[in-house]
């Protein structure tokens, strides 16, 4: 049943738990403790992303099925159990998240001076949450996660955050929590009518027709914002921008994955005709969204705001594929998400940068950096280039698949998509320029120090994923490949019947 | 060898880019320019295996993308049509890498140059030796890359750093439609790879796709990519500024190799363009168009760059047209010599710059050639090549393509004979314009300049010497090969004609009079221009001022930067104030922050409420009970 031989899932998910509370129990001086705090964070987040390279080599790609499954049962009277598993769709989901984590911790090295031994705790909670999130094969255990994700987050913006960090946190927080409220009522739904929260066994309850809309509008509530999609993406811009910059790292390569993810998760196989039906909605928000924020980032003065937006227009792209429903748009989506994960988080670590010896964040702050900081701005052209989706680059994979998907749906969605490659290099490339390019006209620019071997430490591996991506995607790819051909046929399948039903 | 003659520039680019700092400029300039050079020899080896011996080869590297049914690898496809390319590239690219260390030698940080350089060439053979779309696109934007590093190469520049921003923007305009067109083809042949595509071609005559023919509408769709990295009208505004980039930039990318890699693209697709005849004509209209509206604004351009960007720009109209009326081997021709003569047109201009100080303004040379004489030679050769006078390599490809034009007998193809006779006219006209008035006259720079005019290093020299040799024999030698008796073994299948198609044969039995055309225009052209600027010097002004509107037409480029300005790119910024300031932060954010501020009024008025008094208590404890006792007693 479980090829690793012993529950690796659970101890991924509760091993960072373990490293807090080992940092919690740590007593002395400040700056011991902080480095103290600080070391065993990184070694624990290391540990666990070793630990989940396991699943990188034992997960078996010709399977759709899940693997690396664990049953407790927790509730047997009311059909809740505790259950983890992962299949194609959602093990690299894990892995990113595993392994964002300790780049974050080692970028926050510095820039966290205050109370960091709660900074680490919660950093490491954090992860706890998003891999059981991810690993969770039980809708009351999902639920739990998916929430209790907003925990942390919340208070790593709010508490280590910028100056309107409260404002922001709270945003976030009540935007997400809202959503969150329909969804436990249409989970309650499920349960009600399934007699069972787990989900391969709701896999095979067929949810009436009548109940499908609104149950994927409940889904969609809480998804949509999570995505986030327009119009309900304000909060993002507001969080990314009062967060540190591991918090926004994190919030862009993991938490926003999280609702596109349930989109795959629960609304397609469960929702199959109520999904079609409203593909047509998604996809006009989503190319309003694609269109829409890119032309709010071309506005922005603020660098993390207008990467924000970036993200929203990619996420755009993601929604788009995933209700295509076919083949390249769902490893399309899935693509585009990882690439994300890793581009966009990297994107936010370059503007850190910035911000760890600056302090601003304003666009007009800066100016002809590349002169003395040449190997960063290598980097970050390296990853503008990866955000535009120049192809050999991870985001241009998932960008294409996704095009080449959307156009066997209907070309105008593919050409919606599209047009954020034009818009995308646009806000981009105006964002480089006036911030690495030009004269150096500030005189305290001129005193900044490149990267240092601890920043090299940090970019190395998020360059060597997003070539790696860009130029040999198979490995990534064959991952999702027999989930989604499973997802896809099993949709085929319920609307075959729906269709023969109707007749 | 085939191998080698893509990824040793990718090699020299690491080197240079990665070590360049280690290793010191000198070594990473020269092992850039050494790894060039292997690259041109196996360039040239792979040449003569494949296209004159008849062996085409494909090497298969490692699978891309396997989703679903669409499936393709990274792969060297080396057919005659690639194979050209490949020879051409590294060539030149070998010759301009040598110039540019004489040309960059006052430079700071030369190995970022070189890197650029390399890169753009490796990027230039990944796009020429594609197998399939995915990976031709892949070249495709990583010249776009390239060709934005290398423009906004002097990036504490302003100008650099806008012009090379439009080069990329307006390049991605063209690219979404190659994105949909590949889209498209997918979606039509279930493949992306040319062999199963052009394989599959017959069977898909008749599909149509939302009421359009499908071959016609990937021939538009990719033709409009096309557009955008060749400067074709409309896209074109990002060549003419992106000559803010150093001039050997400008020779090797925005003359001889990456803007044609437009009409690379329509010979690559000639199965699919040879059954899209609307799509074809589309290619006919605009790239004729083109010729002659780039060939207009080049005879007032001041900048000596300038005039030869749009001769490039109008070359290029030339090669589509000519692919237009299904003479793909033709255009390819006029490409391949093109490449030499433009080439060495520019890397002549820089040397002229470089010994002018800096200077690009033709109206503030003059009367330096006898000061720089090879120079002033080689430019010589390659405006003779230009113009088209025989027996120069220019001479062979245009005539050939404008007899191929004439040969179409079709309405499209009489308008790009027509475009593309005048256009042959200016042409003479603006070359010799340029050199009259860049080498000939009375000085017209300062003092100090003027003694500082000196002739270039050799290393700068002896590629322009060799390019000018390319300039003067390609035509004469390839001609046979390209279009003449032994085409169709030379290209062997890698370029299609249709049954249908008998352009080749047609355009050698022509009237008389056309093949003497173009030379007649020519001289005509040369003629008026001796006119003009060496027989009565102030007849040009007194010409701009009695047809100022037409001057300043042409001046400013018949307004399409202003024209997009207006269109595009304000609104585009006014309408992202207006989203983000209203629909962002007011009508999005309002509801939840009105939301907000509702509770947050409800509580404080709750909170007034409670006075603590208890007499208020009473009071209003007092008022519910009339107020449920009085409910009471009406509801029964």
């Amino acid at each position: 049943m479980n090829a690793a031989g012993f529950p690796l899932l659970s101890l991924l998910t509760f091993l960072p738990l373990a490293g807090a509370a080992i940092i919690l129990f740590v007593r002395g001086e400040e700056a011991v403790v902080a480095r103290n705090a600080r070391w065993t964070a990184l070694w624990t987040s290391l540990l666990v992303f070793l630990l989940s390279l396991i699943l990188w080599v034992k997960f078996d790609i010709s399977s759709a099925g899940f693997q690396f499954e664990e049953k407790l049962s927790w509730l047997p009277e009311f059909g809740v159990g505790y259950h983890m598993g992962v299949d194609g769709i959602s093990v690299l989901f894990v892995l990113l998240s595993t392994a964002l984590t300790p780049l974050c911790i080692l970028a926050s090295w510095e820039a966290i001076e205050t109370r960091v031994r709660e900074y680490m705790v919660a950093f490491l909670i954090l992860e706890t949450m998003m891999v059981g999130m991810f690993a969770a094969l039980d809708f009351i255990i999902f639920y739990v996660f998916f929430e209790a994700v907003l925990i942390p987050m919340f208070l790593i913006i709010g508490v280590w955050g910028g100056p309107r960090r409260v404002y922001a946190a709270f945003k976030f927080f009540l935007y997400t929590l809202l959503g969150s409220v329909l969804m436990l009522l249409a989970i309650l739904y499920l349960w009600y009518n399934a007699g069972t929260t787990d989900i391969p066994e709701l896999f095979e309850y067929q949810v009436p027709r009548a109940a499908q809309t609104w149950i994927f509008f409940a889904f969609l509530a809480s998804f949509a914002v999570k995505v986030p999609m327009w119009p309900v993406h304000t909060w993002l811009p507001d969080a990314h921008v009062e967060a540190p910059t591991a918090g926004s790292v994190i919030l862009a390569g993991v938490l926003l994955k999280m609702g596109a993810y349930g989109f795959l998760r629960f609304t397609l196989p469960l929702l199959p005709e109520a999904s079609a039906e409203f593909a047509p909605l998604i996809f006009v928000l989503s190319v309003v969204a694609v269109v829409y924020t890119s032309l709010v980032a071309l506005a922005q003065e603020d660098m993390k705001k207008l990467i924000a937006y970036s993200s929203v227009a990619h996420m755009g792209i993601v929604t788009i594929g995933i209700f295509t429903i076919n083949a390249q748009g769902l490893s399309g989506a899935l693509f585009t998400m990882l690439a994300h994960g890793v581009v966009s988080g990297a994107l936010f670590l370059c503007v850190g940068v910035l911000y760890d010896r600056v302090h601003s964040r304003d666009i007009l702050r800066y100016g002809g950096v590349a002169k003395i900081m040449p190997s960063y701005a290598m980097v970050f052209m390296l990853f503008t280039m990866a955000s535009v989706g120049l192809p050999g680059t991870a985001n241009f994979v998932g960008e294409f698949l996704v095009i080449v998907g959307a156009w066997r749906i209907n070309p105008w969605v593919a050409f919606g998509g599209a047009l954020g490659m034009v818009l995308g290099a646009a806000y981009m490339l105006y964002l480089y320029r006036r911030v690495i390019f030009g004269k150096i006209t500030k005189k305290d620019l001129r005193a900044l120090l490149d990267l240092s071997p601890r920043e090299y430490a940090v970019f190395a591996p998020l360059i060597l994923l997003a070539l790696w991506m860009g130029v040999y995607p198979q490995p990534f790819l064959d991952f999702f490949e027999a989930s989604v051909a499973a997802l896809v046929q099993r949709h085929e399948a319920a609307m075959s019947v729906s269709r023969l039903a109707g007749m | 060898m085939f191998v080698g003659a893509i990824f040793f520039p990718l090699l020299g680019a690491c080197i240079s880019g990665f070590f360049g700092r280690w290793i010191g400029d000198k070594a990473a300039q020269w092992s850039t320019v050494i790894c060039m050079a292997l690259a041109a020899v196996c360039g040239s080896l792979s040449f003569a295996q494949v296209a004159l011996s008849g062996h085409p080869v494909t090497v298969e590297i490692v699978t891309w993308m396997n989703v679903g049914g669409l499936d393709f690898a990274w792969a060297l496809r080396y057919d005659t049509l690639a194979v050209v390319m490949v020879a051409m590239v590294t060539f030149i690219s070998t010759l301009i890498h040598l110039y540019s260390v004489g040309y960059m030698s006052h430079d700071e940080t030369p190995s970022r140059f070189f890197a650029y350089l390399s890169l753009f060439t490796f990027m230039m053979l990944m796009l020429v030796t594609a197998d399939n779309l995915a990976q031709l696109f892949f070249g495709w934007e990583g010249v776009g890359l390239a060709s934005y590093l290398l423009i906004g190469y002097w990036y504490d520049r302003e100008s650099a750093n806008r012009a090379a921003m439009k080069a990329f923007i307006v390049n991605r305009v063209g690219d979404v439609s190659f994105m949909l067109g590949v889209a498209l083809t997918f979606y039509v042949f279930g493949s992306i790879e040319f062999d199963t595509i052009f394989a599959a071609v017959p069977q898909h005559l008749e599909d149509r796709f939302g009421g359009i023919p499908a071959l016609e509408l990937i021939g538009v769709l990719l033709f409009i990519g096309a557009c955008g990295k060749s400067a074709q009208l409309g896209l074109h505004t990002w060549l003419p500024d992106a000559m803010e980039g150093p001039t050997p930039v400008s020779a090797l990318i925005h003359a001889a190799t990456m803007v044609t890699a437009g009409v690379f693209l329509v010979c690559r697709m000639s199965p699919i363009f040879e059954y899209a005849p609307t799509a074809l004509a589309i290619v006919t209209v605009v790239g004729a168009s083109t010729a002659l509206f780039a060939a207009t604004i080049g005879c007032v351009q001041n900048d000596i760059k300038r005039v030869i960007a749009y001769s490039t720009c109008s070359q290029l109209g030339y090669m589509f047209f000519a692919a237009g009326v299904g003479a793909y081997q033709v255009a390819m021709f006029h490409l391949f010599t093109h490449a030499f003569f433009k080439a060495l047109l520019f890397l002549g201009a820089g040397s002229v710059i470089h010994a002018m100080s800096d200077e690009q303004d033709i109206r503030k040379m003059g009367g330096i050639w006898s000061k720089i004489p090879i120079t002033y030679a080689v430019m010589w050769i390659g405006n003779l090549a230009l113009a088209g006078i025989p027996f120069f390599a220019g001479y062979y490809s245009k005539d050939a393509i404008l007899e191929a034009a004439f040969a179409s007998h079709s309405g499209v193809g009489m308008y790009a004979f027509l475009c593309g006779m005048i256009a042959a006219f200016l042409t003479a006209f603006y070359s010799w314009r340029l050199l009259i008035l860049t080498f000939h006259g009375a000085p017209r720079a300062d003092h100090h300049t003027m003694e500082h005019v000196h002739e270039s290093p050799a290393v700068m020299l002896i590629p322009l010497l060799l390019l000018a040799v390319g300039a003067v024999l390609t035509g004469y030698v390839f001609a046979p090969l390209f279009i003449g008796e032994h085409e169709h073994g030379f290209w062997h299948g890698s370029i299609v004609n249709a049954a249908h198609n008998h352009i080749l044969h047609a355009m050698h039995e022509v009237p008389a009079w056309v093949p003497l055309g173009p030379t007649v225009m020519g001289v005509g052209g040369i003629a008026l221009a001796y006119v003009f600027y060496m027989l009565a010097p102030d007849l040009p002004g007194r010409l701009a001022t009695a047809f100022r509107g037409i001057y300043l037409f042409l001046l400013n480029k018949w307004y399409f930067d202003e024209l997009y300005d207006a269109i595009f790119v304000r609104p585009a910024r006014r309408l992202a104030a207006v989203f983000w300031k209203t629909g962002d932060a007011q009508i999005i954010d309002g509801m939840p922050n009105g939301a907000a501020s509702l509770a947050v009024g409800v509580a404080r008025g709750a909170v007034r409420i409670q006075t603590g008094r208890v007499a208020n208590y009473a009071f209003a404890m007092i008022i519910g009970l009339v107020v449920f006792v009085s409910l009471f007693l009406i509801g029964r």
